[in-house]
């Protein structure tokens, strides 16, 4: 029997031949990453080791992004302590405000995290540089903590779902719409303790940017990992920013999945996820008309110079609605440096909208753009769950760039090809 | 290791910003969490919640966010475990990191309301509703996790191997 991208990964890391889903296994992990909320935590556990030294300095990434800037005194407190643990133990890819990006754009981009990794972060989104082929999955804290220590991590090898989507994708459609519209189909745990592996043509056609979406979402249907095998533009992708070696691996035609399903791709629509769970979806079309106090346009869903682009092209020229707020925040900061100068910036800007330094914030409801008690958001995000962008009685609505742009001009849910 | 309690119950999908909503992560103390515990999912419950008492949920409890503090809080709020028809994965792995009692049981949920008083055996993986008398069985752990929960928590299982 042969053996999916994932157990082959994982099977390597484990220095095993092969493994069998259900087998408990114990990795050698390629990159630990922690941010400002989790990795307090983990340095707390870490500390009661006893241990002097992180099992390697080049390994460990800590980025301050969910609440930096600090957005009060408590979160300056532990971005301190992120930061000293990180100078103390001599922790190079510690990424300050004026490196740094939000996390799940910024590793890809720096070329920290590569096809045939295992990567463990302590950040459910973890799970977007399966984009690239390799094994990444989120963890809390002290699996954190106790992989800084030894560099291993014990997994349960996951039975896989397998996605095949085909047909070519209609105009306004993406990566966003894909993984919403699975996740419709699934529910949210419909992939729980799963790998999702997302294959097709409809995928060898999808450019990094939509496929790091993709992956994204696979913790919104429960997954373990979402994984995209790696190809040409994958290869395009990280030659330019790997510093050490790489590897692809790829599915074997007689692997066992647990289930394989497919979409056609060709009669979507974009999609919005209705609160208050992700697996809410409709069509645009069906969505139409639900009026909106804010839009939010970024994240490590859709913070990326694509996602900027598509957002610039239809605000380009237009006003957002008087009624709106509009919030633009790219994913890192080389993007909001690339966005500038290819102009999308004061497209948002001369449109109405404003455009933040690189956070978590609005997404989890940290700070930068909280709702109200009643109010209602439309955001690129990933989670729509009670109170997840402010008051518990505040609503939000996923959907992508194109669609959010759109409903910033009219004020509420719109199609893009109607502004 | 048995414990008897009052059972709070909560449907399916509750998410870790229900547990513990993001405006409160700017610390990792388990009073404070506490105080803040399952609030979005009712207000209530860190008022009313006593040392001993149980929660009770539907499906895929603990799905989203891997933030720790939500089992963190639970534990903070002196609730003594968490019965659930299923667990989302990384919700189910930091409550085994940090020994924080869980039980998967499909059948108990039906079979338990809000209030009722039960005892949850955890070496047996039993759980008896005192109401109605009926006892149920959970999922039992594999041997690994047993033993991780049997020193407290991962960190002094790291600390015994090295």
């Amino acid at each position: 029997m042969g053996m999916t991208i994932t157990q082959k990964i994982l099977a390597d890391h484990a220095g095993k031949k092969s493994v069998e889903p259900g087998e408990l296994i114990n990795c050698k992990v390629d990159i630990v990453l922690g941010n400002d909320v989790t990795a307090p935590v983990a340095i707390s556990e870490f500390e009661k080791l006893g241990q002097e030294e992180v099992y390697d300095r080049d390994k460990v990434v800590l980025v301050p992004d969910h609440f930096a800037p600090n957005k009060d005194i408590k979160s300056a407190e532990q971005c301190r302590l992120m930061r000293e643990f990180a100078r103390s133990k001599g922790i190079k890819n510690y990424f300050e405000i004026g490196q740094m990006g939000i996390e799940h754009c910024l590793l890809p981009e720096q070329g920290l995290v590569l096809p045939g990794d295992v990567i463990i972060g302590a950040d459910s989104h973890t799970c977007t540089y399966g984009a690239l082929g390799a094994f990444a999955t989120g963890v809390g804290s002290t699996d954190m903590a106790a992989a800084m220590a030894t560099g291993e991590a014990w997994f349960k090898v996951p039975e896989t779902i397998k996605m095949v989507y085909y047909g070519k994708l209609p105009a306004w459609v993406g990566g966003k719409d894909l993984i919403l519209h699975t996740i419709g189909d699934i529910g949210v745990d419909g992939a729980r303790y799963m790998a999702m592996e997302f294959t097709g043509e409809a995928i060898t056609a999808l450019s990094m940017d939509n496929r790091f979406t993709m992956a994204n979402m696979a913790i919104e249907a429960g997954g373990k990992n979402g994984i995209i095998a790696p190809d040409d533009i994958t290869e395009a992708y990280v030659k330019k920013r790997a510093r050490r070696p790489y590897r692809f691996y790829q599915s074997d035609p007689d692997a066992a999945y647990h289930e394989v399903r497919e979409y056609d791709v060709s009669t979507l629509e974009p999609v919005v996820a209705f609160p208050h769970l992700p697996e809410n979806t409709r069509r645009v079309s069906e969505a139409q008309g639900v009026k909106l106090d804010q839009v939010v346009i970024g994240s490590c869903t859709n913070g990326r110079l694509e996602d900027l682009q598509i957002a610039a092209s239809v605000l380009k020229g237009k006003k957002v609605h008087p009624e709106m707020r509009v919030i633009v925040f790219p994913g890192t900061q080389q993007i909001l440096l690339e966005a500038m100068r290819r102009g999308y910036i004061e497209t948002f800007i001369e449109a109405g909208a404003i455009v933040s330094t690189p956070t978590c914030g609005p997404c989890l409801g940290g700070h930068m753009g909280i709702l109200a008690k009643g109010e209602r958001a439309l955001a690129t995000t990933n989670r729509n769950f009670v109170g997840r962008m402010g008051h518990p009685q505040s609503e939000v609505y996923l959907a992508s760039p194109a669609v959010a742009a759109a409903s910033a001009i009219t004020g509420e849910i719109t199609p893009p090809w109607q502004v | 290791m048995k414990y008897t309690g009052k059972i709070y119950k909560f449907g399916a999908d509750v998410d870790t910003d229900a547990i513990i909503p993001a405006r409160y992560l700017n610390t990792f103390d388990p009073e404070e969490l506490a105080k803040h515990c399952m609030e979005d999912a009712d207000p209530t419950f860190p008022s009313r919640v006593k040392p001993g008492d149980i929660i009770v949920a539907d499906k895929n409890f603990g799905c989203g966010s891997s933030r720790e503090h939500a089992p963190i809080a639970i534990k903070g709020a002196g609730v003594s475990c968490v019965v659930a028809r299923s667990f989302a994965r990384i919700f189910y792995r930091n409550s085994i990191n940090i020994g924080l009692p869980i039980l998967e049981c499909e059948e108990a949920i039906d079979g338990m309301e809000e209030g009722d008083q039960i005892e949850v055996d955890l070496e047996r993986g039993r759980i008896t509703n005192l109401r109605t008398g009926i006892s149920y069985l959970a999922q039992p752990f594999p041997a690994f996790m047993q033993e991780i929960m049997a020193k407290g928590g991962l960190i002094n299982y790291v600390r015994d191997k090295c």
